[in-house]
């Protein structure tokens, strides 16, 4: 858990005090520069019990944001030609959960 | 109804692509999507201004709504092919409301937008252009569209079903998660409104399960076969995913969307509200 990392999405705009973000990047191939930007994954949001509560499409830079809740979060990756992938996350009101997310190349 | 009524696969419409008398119609809730790639053909509907009144919260009437469909180039006896984002969310709001108006021969894509990506179909920038038309709406149907009188009402008698996910049931989200929290409304659910996130209703890929499958979630969630229904969520868009399953899949008679929704009933003075995992009492 941490701020805005450099290159993250921008906050511009979102009142980080009043909400729980969880933000990041989707990547085929490999970590911290060695991945490509998917631009085309769906990113979903499943709450403790395993149940949907949102989805997104990432943006042209496979970036995504969600407005969580305090508490234990699943993202659930889905991108052509890839299995799809589960990461947990922890969010808190107040800060921003940074995510990167690797599918297979 | 039925799904082979109101449902079409996604190689279905690849195939049809170029078959007259049909028409693509991207809805979604982000607006600039269709700009950035639509599937060949496709004309665009912006749930936020061609269908809905820039002044009071309504929908537009009936002859803003043959206005518009006659400007794109919709006939009345056009069969119309609706696809979106979000699973499927607005263009399902999108085909309740072309019920809603009457128009006869509606289908959804099957998975929607995601699914044609997913199977990495092709979309392109080309921009269509069709004739104009002389479009005829109906008379609003009024069996499918519920206002806050009968919600209320319906408290305890009929089944309300709360499509929204389980934290906003619950009243510890006020919106779905991909938007800000910060909502003028009370948080909760209507008393006695059986949870039954829209999502149920969707395999990861955004189509929709089997008749089988669909029958059983919502029995197993309290729903009573025998009684009218009205689904709601927070502005109406995920409830329209319910609805179509519940009437257009399952062929229920009586089935009606609240498009009032939450950030209508968690606004309104005096009414009853339910916080918590469970449904509460009449």
């Amino acid at each position: 858990m941490c701020g805005a990392t450099e290159g993250g999405l921008s906050l511009d705009g979102v009142n980080v005090a009043k909400e729980a973000v969880i933000q990041g990047q989707v990547l085929r191939g490999g970590a911290d520069g060695g991945g490509e930007p998917v631009g085309n994954a769906y990113v979903r949001l499943l709450d403790r019990s395993g149940e949907f509560t949102a989805e997104v499409p990432t943006s042209a830079t496979g970036h995504f944001r969600f407005f969580a809740g305090d508490g234990e979060w699943t993202l659930r990756t889905l991108a052509p030609k890839a299995e799809p992938v589960d990461t947990k996350v922890v969010a808190a009101t107040g800060s921003v959960a940074e995510v990167q997310v690797l599918v297979s190349a | 109804m039925s799904r082979e009524n109101s449902l079409v696969t996604a190689q279905w419409v690849e195939d049809n692509l170029d078959t007259d008398g049909i028409v693509l119609i991207e809805v979604d809730e982000d607006t600039t999507a269709y700009d950035k790639g639509h599937i060949r053909g496709a004309i665009k509907l912006d749930w936020t201004t061609d269908l809905q009144d820039q002044v009071r919260r309504d929908f537009v009437n009936k002859e803003q709504f043959e206005a518009l469909l006659s400007e794109r180039g919709v006939a009345n006896d056009d069969t119309v092919v609706l696809y979106g984002g979000n699973n499927n969310w607005f263009a399902a709001y999108a085909y309740w409301y072309f019920k809603l108006y009457g128009h006869q021969d509606v289908k959804l894509l099957d998975g929607g937008r995601k699914k044609w990506e997913l199977d990495s179909r092709e979309l392109t920038d080309e921009a269509t252009s069709r004739e104009k038309t002389s479009y005829t709406a109906s008379e609003q149907d009024s069996s499918i569209r519920a206002f806050r009188d009968e919600v209320v009402a319906a408290i305890g008698t009929q089944n309300l079903v709360d499509v929204r996910s389980p934290d906003e049931y619950a009243g510890r989200l006020l919106a779905p998660a991909h938007l800000p929290q910060e909502q003028a409304q009370r948080a909760g659910h209507i008393p006695t409104a059986a949870s039954v996130p829209w999502s149920k209703a969707a395999n990861d890929d955004g189509t929709f399960k089997s008749d089988e499958e669909l029958k059983q979630i919502y029995t197993e969630a309290g729903v009573d076969w025998d009684k009218d229904t009205i689904a709601y969520c927070r502005i109406g868009e995920r409830s329209s995913h319910t609805w179509f399953v519940l009437k257009e899949l399952l062929g229920q008679d009586n089935v009606k969307n609240y498009d009032g929704s939450w950030t209508e009933y968690g606004s309104l003075v005096g009414v009853p509200v339910t916080l918590g995992d469970e449904r509460g009492d009449a």
